[in-house]
């Protein structure tokens, strides 16, 4: 280097002058949009603060995404009307489930210097009865039919750059004493007919049936996904079925419907809705042709709800759980639905 | 595998310091050329770890993707890494010391990647700007470790590695801190988060540049104490004939038999985790106790290493993985017991990772000190990656108690032959 100390250190001055202005300006850009995304946009859905419970007949529950000063908070509207005018609740979750009266609220918890996150377990009137530490970002959650049960699953990970290991853990817990399983890797795994064990092993999107016993959820080891229905009494996981993730148990317990990896698909893009019958194990593709990554949500018997990227982050869609019909968007700006029953 | 990855082949740089009429310095000073190599480590290792301390939270909440995927592909990026590493370390070597350019050719093609992030949004793309990174890291570990080795003098040279260790380690404790103040200082963040990575990165380059002389013919040879001279000219075959010098090939196959007992550090926290119930908020902070540990007694063990011998350094630092294995094993439950498995874990490598290029420096000649050095992380880098596939199986077939027990059986073997291959009888220059 030919160059002079003196000039070296006026290049690397200017360089770094020049350097900071882009970082600042990078910054205060983002930062901006905070006032942005705290105007109500023209054309989204009306929201307004008021009461939410979570054993209203007839609503629908979900996580508000439309900009405006309430969102992320859980909102309700009729699922009669699922369009229209939102009532908000001021209770903020990144993902939520509701069933019976209970519901799991995940949550971040923004500190100094990182984002922890948490379970909360809310009564009727969201009122908090229990929280839980969540150990990464939360991803999925569920409440069982009975409001007894709740799980979530977070994606732990993070600590190797380029190498991003991630990993799943699955927690459980009875809401009624407070007993929490933190990962669903205590269970027993039985893989085809044989007990299991290894290193690999990740568990999530548990979904319960209505009996307090029996639940469903993704195993994922060597690169594949199973099917596995949980056993709460023995603390047994029993594989069933391959290549089945986020199932979700249709409420008279007779189907499954899950996200499928399809061959040929885009690796970025590779899911598509199918519902498996427990009974003949027979799996039938339902009429949704986009790439779902979401644990879908049974309105009732015949429908399936579940979410889909949109303009302020994920859109609600339907669709027939029989593989009939053709999909049709529940609302915009809404993500984790769930219909109390 | 948080501090193994990122720092496991960080080859650093060359310094004029070695020039004769400085020598009567060498001994107070470190070499400049040392401290400029540090700054663009610390400052490079801020901009590689804000990324990624964000990218799960990214993916997760940023793209909603599903980032499972990517576990897969890692295996494939790290055996890549360490052929790009031995393609660096010849590169650097070949025409007479092109360290600092291959070096700084390493550091732009990561620079690169991170704007390159704010441009792709699914995990294909992701996946390939993550890999052209790793290939910039690879690229540039061997030129820079040997950059530090040749700016160095042979009595200082653990305390140069350790001084760079250190401040590398600082910078990949400050990085996570960075992102996560602009996260709050931001709304959704990733893209300021991303440019100021870039931004603090390109700054790393320049200060290389600028500040870090290049290792030309110009510098003198300067054969290490006890090796035989360099040959002509650095080409593959002379790299590859170095594996015939007594004292690096009984040093790489002790790094490599080590290697192979040396289990990931994900796995340690995991252990730790399970046999000692750490609450699950803990769990990410377990690596930044290693690292802490690392950071603090990187420079003091290498100055150890610089008075007491490097290699039997670098044989007690193993003495200090046994003991975290051995930590795992009992049935000790008690408060401390994740602070000394961690405090030992970092001085594990504090005692290893920069101590190993300065005693691998010892043997290798200047014309191909970059090669050498590629040579000794290579192997040890794909024998760590040999041992977490034999580990991962192991906890498979046997669990996790079996897996660590023969791992710990496996160490002390090793070690036992690392102390007679290197023990005090064939210390060089101590």
């Amino acid at each position: 280097m030919t160059l002079t100390l003196r000039s070296r250190v006026l290049i690397l001055t200017a360089a770094l002058a020049a350097l900071t202005a882009i970082a600042l300006a990078a910054v205060v850009h983002a930062s901006a949009r905070a006032e942005r995304r705290d105007r109500v946009q023209s054309g989204g859905p009306q929201v307004t603060p008021g009461p939410v419970t979570l054993d209203s007949p007839g609503a629908l529950v979900f996580r508000n995404l439309a900009w405006g000063p309430h969102r992320d908070e859980l909102t309700t509207v009729p699922a009669a009307a699922p369009a229209g005018p939102r009532t908000a609740s001021g209770v903020k979750c990144l993902r939520f489930h509701a069933a019976a009266g209970t519901g799991v609220c995940l949550q971040a918890v923004h500190g100094p210097v990182s984002d922890s996150y948490r379970a909360l377990i809310l009564d009727t009137r969201l009122k908090e009865r229990a929280r839980y530490d969540v150990p990464g970002i939360p991803s999925r959650a569920r409440v069982s039919p009975t409001g007894h049960y709740a799980a979530w699953t977070a994606f732990v990970g993070g600590d190797s750059y380029a190498g991003a290991n991630f990993s799943t853990r699955t927690a459980l817990v009875d809401v009624r004493s407070g007993r929490l399983t933190p990962s669903l890797e205590a269970f027993r795994v039985v893989k085809d007919g044989r007990a299991y064990h290894a290193a690999d092993v990740n568990f999530w999107g548990v979904t319960f049936a209505s009996d307090d016993r029996t639940f469903y959820a993704t195993l994922a080891t060597k690169g594949r996904t199973h099917l596995v229905r949980g056993d709460l009494r023995t603390r047994t996981l029993t594989t069933l079925h391959a290549n089945v993730e986020c199932p979700s148990l249709s409420p008279d317990g007779s189907r499954v419907a899950y996200k499928k990896r399809v061959p040929g698909l885009p690796e970025d893009a590779p899911w598509r809705l199918y519902v498996l019958d427990l009974t003949t194990m027979r799996e039938t593709p339902l009429a949704e042709p986009r790439s779902v990554d979401d644990q879908a949500t049974w309105k009732d018997e015949r429908t399936l709800v579940y979410a889909l990227p949109g303009d302020y982050g994920a859109d609600l869609y339907e669709v027939p759980a029989d593989g009939t019909g053709t999909p049709r968007r529940v609302t915009t700006a809404a993500v984790s639905p769930a219909y109390p029953r | 595998m948080y501090v193994a990855d990122s720092r496991a082949g960080t080859p650093a740089s060359a310094e004029h310091a070695a020039r004769p009429t400085r020598a009567g310095r060498r001994r107070t000073a470190l070499a400049p050329t040392v401290l400029a190599l540090g700054t663009v480590s610390l400052v490079t290792d801020v901009s590689s770890e804000m990324v990624t301390a964000v990218l799960p939270l990214y993916l997760v909440a940023g793209l909603g993707l599903s980032p499972l995927g990517f576990g897969l592909l890692d295996g494939v990026y790290n055996g890549f890494s360490a052929l790009v590493r031995l393609v660096g370390g010849h590169l650097a070597d070949r025409g007479g010391g092109r360290h600092k350019w291959v070096a700084g050719l390493g550091y732009g093609i990561s620079a690169a990647c991170k704007p390159l992030l704010l441009l792709v949004h699914t995990l294909t793309p992701i996946g390939l700007v993550l890999a052209a990174d790793r290939t910039g890291k690879g690229l540039r570990t061997a030129p820079r470790d040997a950059l530090i080795s040749l700016s160095s003098t042979p009595e200082t040279r653990g305390r140069a590695f350790g001084t760079h260790r250190a401040m590398d380690t600082a910078g990949a404790l400050l990085g996570p801190l960075a992102a996560f103040l602009i996260l709050r200082a931001t709304v959704d963040g990733y893209d300021a988060v991303f440019t100021v990575s870039f931004c603090v990165a390109v700054l790393g380059v320049l200060i290389l540049v600028l500040f870090v002389p290049a290792t030309g013919p110009e510098a003198p040879p300067r054969p290490a104490p006890g090796s035989a001279p360099a040959p002509d000219r650095p080409t593959l075959r002379a790299a590859l004939a170095l594996l015939r010098r007594r004292d690096l090939r009984r040093l790489t196959v002790c790094a490599l038999l080590l290697g192979l007992a040396t289990v990931s550090d994900s796995f340690v926290y995991l252990l730790l985790q399970r046999r000692l119930g750490v609450p699950d908020r803990w769990f990410a902070l377990l690596p930044l106790g290693t690292a802490a540990a690392f950071l603090l007694l990187a420079l003091p063990l290498g100055r150890l290493a610089d008075r007491w011998g490097r290699r039997r350094v670098f044989l007690a630092g193993h003495a200090a993985l046994l003991l975290v294995y051995g930590l795992l094993l009992t049935s000790w439950h008690g408060a401390a017991l994740p602070y000394a498995v961690l405090a030992l874990h970092g001085t594990f490598y504090a005692a290893t990772d920069g101590v190993l290029m300065a005693a691998a420096s010892d043997s290798v000649p200047e014309a191909l000190r970059s090669s050498g050095l590629a040579l000794v992380q290579t192997g040890q880098a794909l024998a760590r990656f040999a041992c977490s596939l034999a580990f991962g199986a192991a906890w498979t077939w046997w669990g996790d108690r079996t897996a660590l027990t023969l791992s710990t059986a496996a160490l002390a073997l090793c070690a036992t032959y690392a102390l007679t291959a290197l023990g005090p009888a064939r210390q060089p220059g101590s």
